[in-house]
């Protein structure tokens, strides 16, 4: 088998499998549950938040003064939320995601994905 | 001006920042303030020129882009603060905008933050950013526009009339629930930029956030400004001018002077007071004594730096 040959039937199977795992995702976990965490008088609430691995987590700012999401890993960034305004992230991989707001670095926030 | 200093004018320099007067001038003398009222040197010329001559004014958090209750006119105040710059009988020969030009970062509020800047008859302007116009992930809606002295990196330094310019950036490096941060690479460059100036060399410093801890629940502070504050002791003329808290906060220490300026578009509330350091709202008529300027004059004999806060009312 010359090399190239060698590459591509490997470059196949990578593809295969990646598409098995992604439908056996979507059947275990289903319509991906949305969950709201909001920033109010500097805080955000709940401060941390256990999510299943597919959720989006949507985040909205309810202060006269605007506040940001920024994850502390870089996964995750949003711009400056105006009052009222929103910003949604997935998490598709289990884990623990600590985030900040840039304008106000006292707000801290965790995601936890199961 | 030290001729002028006595226990009582001190009393009176500290009851004119307790209760903000407007149009104060602050000369500063051997450490003590001397206060001059503003009125008094727009009309007596002697004792204008006594005061010194305007080096630049201030400008700080324009918050081009907020809209709410507590001020749903921030380009009017700015039109107004603008106004009251370009009606100073003497024009500085800089201005210094320290940080908070937008809200939110938006190329438009950056628009018209420029547009309107360029308003002022003193065309030179120098900036640092604050949080607020660093919000997009590279920066790039501010060095774009504001980088090109710094090669992007947004901290730099010049010298204008003797006077040794730092312009540093403390709000990119926030830790979660910490202050502002300068960082060991703008540091190691404030010291090389420091070293071989002679300590006569009169310095200012400026940045957004303030560079001493005034509240650390509120992260107004930076962490790492004690290194940054060893390195400008041995100058025996220091100011260091911060923004970003919406009002008047000074210390003395030693040669360094710290003052925070007031913001042109909205006040807040007092270290502590409520749930965070958000936008304060005030009865209308009450708001233009709470928004304003600061200038800096050079005072040759003793040659020193003069500070001098006046307000929209």
């Amino acid at each position: 088998m010359s090399l190239r040959r060698l590459l591509a039937v490997s470059v196949l199977v990578t593809v295969l499998q990646g598409s098995a795992m992604a439908t056996e995702a979507t059947a275990v976990a289903g319509p991906a549950p949305s969950t709201i965490v909001v920033a109010r008088d500097f805080m955000f609430a709940p401060a941390s938040l256990t999510v299943r691995a597919g959720s989006t987590v949507t985040w909205t700012n309810s202060d006269d003064e605007p506040h940001s999401v920024v994850g502390e890993a870089g996964l995750f960034r949003s711009g400056a939320l105006d009052t009222g305004e929103s910003f949604s992230f997935r998490f598709d991989r289990p884990g623990t995601y600590r985030y900040t707001c840039s304008i106000h670095p006292r707000m801290v926030g965790t995601i936890v994905v199961d | 001006m030290s001729d002028q200093t006595s226990p009582k004018s001190r009393r009176e320099a500290l009851r004119c920042m307790a209760f903000g007067g407007a149009g104060t001038l602050f000369a500063l003398a051997g450490g003590v303030f001397t206060p001059v009222d503003l009125a008094v040197a727009a009309t007596d010329r002697q004792r204008a020129a006594r005061a010194g001559k305007p080096l630049f004014v201030q400008i700080s958090d324009t918050h081009i882009g907020f809209n709410k209750e507590a001020n749903p006119d921030v380009g009017g105040t700015l039109a107004r603060s603008i106004g009251l710059v370009n009606a100073m009988p003497e024009q500085p020969a800089l201005i210094i905008h320290t940080g908070d030009i937008t809200h939110l970062s938006k190329p438009a509020e950056f628009d018209v933050a420029q547009q309107m800047l360029a308003g002022l008859k003193t065309a030179e302007l120098h900036t640092v950013p604050g949080e607020h116009d660093t919000t997009d992930p590279t920066v790039t809606e501010y060095l774009n526009r504001f980088g090109k002295n710094s090669d992007n990196r947004g901290y730099y330094s010049f010298d204008h009339a003797g006077v040794h310019f730092v312009a540093l950036v403390n709000v990119l490096q926030f830790k979660p629930g910490g202050l502002g941060t300068l960082g060991p690479e703008q540091l190691a460059w404030v010291s090389g930029d420091l070293k071989g100036r002679s300590a006569s060399t009169p310095i200012v410093v400026f940045a957004h956030m303030p560079l001493w801890t005034i509240y650390e629940p509120w992260g107004w502070g930076t962490g790492d400004a004690p290194q940054l504050i060893t390195l400008l002791r041995r100058f025996g003329s220091v100011t260091v001018l911060n923004g970003h808290i919406h009002q008047i906060v000074q210390k003395v220490e030693g040669n360094v002077t710290f003052h925070t300026a007031r913001s042109t578009a909205y006040p807040q509330p007092v270290a502590g007071v409520g749930a965070g350091p958000g936008p304060l709202k005030v009865p209308a008529d009450q708001l233009p004594a709470m928004l304003g300027v600061t200038s800096v004059s050079v005072v040759r004999h003793p040659r020193s730096l003069a500070l001098s806060d006046a307000t929209l009312a």
